[in-house]
């Protein structure tokens, strides 16, 4: 039983954990991107829509990353290059996400999909519990943990993170330094956004194999609020994801079960869980303040 | 920003019909508003065939506009505004929670007629229609006694509104009537539309150890978790056998065409009036998908039960009823009238839940 629930805590919290790691390394470079969910479900459509015409949902996986990232261009594009506000820029991704992959994914709607079959990994599987938790998932889970691994790396212990750091803390200083501000946050963006849509194809190749028009379902948005609770750490943020993840699955069971709690405050509890617990690891307000990118959302142009 | 995009076309055909002096006034537009996308596979999708065939019938003669995923709340309101002004004769809101936005927008135009789907405030200028789903969820209750080997089925809800408790309700009593210790375990995934969340719904029943699942939210994802995991289930809103070919046992499904048509003619010969429908399985505004993955004998019994409701020998609802604590509801014989029933906030026994308030 134990077993049957970690692994559909498994499928609900890797969608969050990678949008949100994503999101995480553009808010480091100093960017607010609020198009998540607009970047998640195009990603979701491009994957699905990849996956039937091929089908490969391998290829499906890619085309989910890659528009997930060309989506962010245009995010790119409009705060970077034109300076546009960035909190409106990106709610304006999410609506337009949302309407485009609806009029994209039309002609899918209702297709059986295909799903990602899991990778067994030799020997290790064999491991008792662990082994069929961890080592029997699919592509996008082993990516989520490198992911995490990768980017915890990348952001305290190598100098390009070291110089990205720098940029989300002052990019003014960091402009004067020679390092190339503009160019670093595009790329920053685009990571967010190839993030972003590798979350949405979880979502419609492994998580319900299937499209339908804003499967989404907010997603996107609990994805934003964990990089803020996980005070801007990967390590936090795996944590908060699968704490919610963990809190949504075993209140659905807690229901089924038939404990007799209100189903609206079970329902509610996987928010409250997540922020109490994370308001206490991240409660020194010193080091969240040295973790808080302090120029994230303030637009730059570079002096001549 | 597809809501955007017939907004324009709505603004741009208003301007149109003012400077050309309102003359194109010899199509009559009947207007459709949907709470979902109209391909959501369930409930929107269900209106829209509807829609569809209410525009194939009378051709040339009627325009048929649609908004889709309108939310229920204060947007709702505007929207319906708007699809009023764009000229319509008539306007379907099709969803519970459009209830009082489609109140309040009726009194502004007096002149159009307004139908509410499954709401219960009416006017001279809004009708009022539902279907008795119920009866369709009595014979799914029926044929999940039957084909459950553990005795136990599970049933993912939305919210607690007297609709849903009204199906679980009915549900749990067609299941008694084969197997009167069946038990049903129901969870509130407190959404109408979340694939994720209703799969993980499914997946946790599941894993509690159901056999038979059944759904009031909207989408297909209980269906292909229960076609995964091999194990039945019924669809909802729409025939769901694509997703679980394997898996689906029978599914209610909305016909709202032949409604449509009904009172669209009406408002063309000029005779609309204002009622608040409630048809059944015998007026054709739900029917049961094909049986389909169950024995001859499931089926015989489940045709027979949809037989005797339709020509009105069966009430699922008849006594002796007892309530989830055991005080009596309906007496030997005695039938639930209307009221009860579309206020229906309690359980009746044998439901394994705390009902929410």
């Amino acid at each position: 039983m134990l077993e049957a629930i970690l692994l559909t805590v498994i499928t609900a919290a890797t969608p969050l954990v990678i949008a949100a790691l994503g999101e995480l390394v553009t808010e480091r470079s100093g960017v607010l991107n609020l198009g998540v969910e607009g970047m998640m479900i195009m990603g979701a459509v491009s994957a699905f829509a990849a996956t039937q015409i091929t089908g490969s949902p391998y290829i499906g996986v890619l085309a989910g990353i890659a528009a997930g990232g060309a989506f962010s261009l245009l995010f790119g594009f409009l705060t970077l290059t034109l300076v546009a506000n960035q909190v409106a820029t990106g709610l304006a991704l999410t609506i337009l996400g949302l309407g485009l992959s609806g009029q994209l994914g039309e002609s899918f709607v209702g297709q059986p999909g295909i799903k990602l079959q899991p990778i067994v990994v030799p020997l290790l599987s064999d491991i008792p519990f662990m082994g069929r938790l961890l080592f029997q998932q699919d592509l996008i889970f082993y990516l989520s943990i490198a992911l995490v691994v990768g980017i915890n790396w990348f952001l305290f212990k190598s100098r390009t993170g070291l110089k990205m750091r720098a940029i989300g803390d002052n990019h003014a200083s960091a402009h004067a330094l020679g390092i190339n501000v503009i160019r670093t946050r595009y790329l920053a963006v685009m990571f967010g956004g190839a993030c972003a849509g590798l979350a949405g194809a979880q979502l419609s190749l492994v998580y319900t194999p299937q499209w339908v028009e804003n499967m989404t379902a907010g997603r996107g948005w609990i994805a934003l609020a964990l990089v803020v609770f996980a005070s801007w750490r990967p390590l936090r943020l795996l944590a908060g994801g699968y704490l919610f993840g963990a809190v949504s699955i075993g209140q659905l069971h807690a229901q089924a079960f038939g404990i007799g709690i209100p189903s609206q405050v079970l329902s509610a509890l996987p928010y409250v869980a997540t922020i109490v617990v994370l308001i206490i690891i991240s409660h020194n307000r010193r080091t969240t303040l040295i973790n808080t990118p302090a120029s994230l959302g303030k637009p730059f142009v570079p002096e001549r | 920003m597809k809501k955007m995009i017939i907004a324009l076309a709505a603004t741009a055909a208003l301007l149109g019909g003012f400077a050309s002096g309102v003359q194109a006034q010899d199509k009559t537009k009947v207007c459709f508003i949907y709470v979902g996308s109209k391909t959501d596979g369930g409930w929107s999708q269900a209106h829209d065939i509807g829609r569809q065939a209410l525009q194939e019938h009378f051709g040339d003669k009627i325009e048929t506009p649609i908004l889709e995923n309108v939310p229920e709340g204060p947007d709702a309101e505007r929207a319906i505004e708007r699809m009023a002004r764009s000229g319509c004769g008539m306007v379907f809101t099709t969803s519970f929670g459009f209830m009082d936005a489609t109140v309040k927008v009726a009194e502004k135009f007096p002149d159009i007629k307004f139908e509410h789907a499954t709401g219960f405030k009416s006017a001279e200028n809004l009708a009022t229609y539902n279907a008795r789903f119920y009866e369709g969820r009595y014979i799914q209750g029926q044929i999940a006694a039957k084909m459950s080997k553990k005795g136990v089925a599970g049933y993912i809800a939305s919210f607690p509104i007297p609709e849903v408790v009204m199906g679980i309700n009915a549900f749990i009593l067609g299941a008694q009537s084969v197997n009167p210790d069946f038990e049903l375990k129901v969870v509130w995934a407190n959404t109408w539309f979340d694939p994720g969340k209703e799969a993980d719904a499914a997946k946790a029943l599941i894993d509690q150890g159901v056999d038979i699942l059944t759904q009031h939210t909207d989408t297909t994802a209980p269906m292909q978790v229960a076609a995964e995991r091999g194990i039945l289930a019924f669809g909802q809103a729409s025939d769901m056998i694509a997703a679980g070919p394997n898996t689906q046992l029978t599914a209610i499904v909305d016909t709202w065409a032949a409604y449509y048509i009904k009172r669209v003619q009406a408002h063309l010969d000029g005779n609309w009036k204002s009622e608040q429908i409630w048809d059944g399985l015998k007026d054709g505004i739900l029917t049961m998908a094909p049986y389909t993955n169950m024995p001859d004998d499931v089926k015989a019994m489940a045709e027979e039960t949809e037989a005797k409701i339709k020509s009105g020998e069966l009430h699922p609802f008849t006594g002796p009823v007892k309530k989830q604590d055991g005080t009596e509801w309906l007496a030997e014989g005695q039938k639930a009238d209307d009221g009860t029933l579309l206020g229906m906030n309690f359980y009746v026994e044998g439901v394994d839940d705390t009902l929410p308030q």
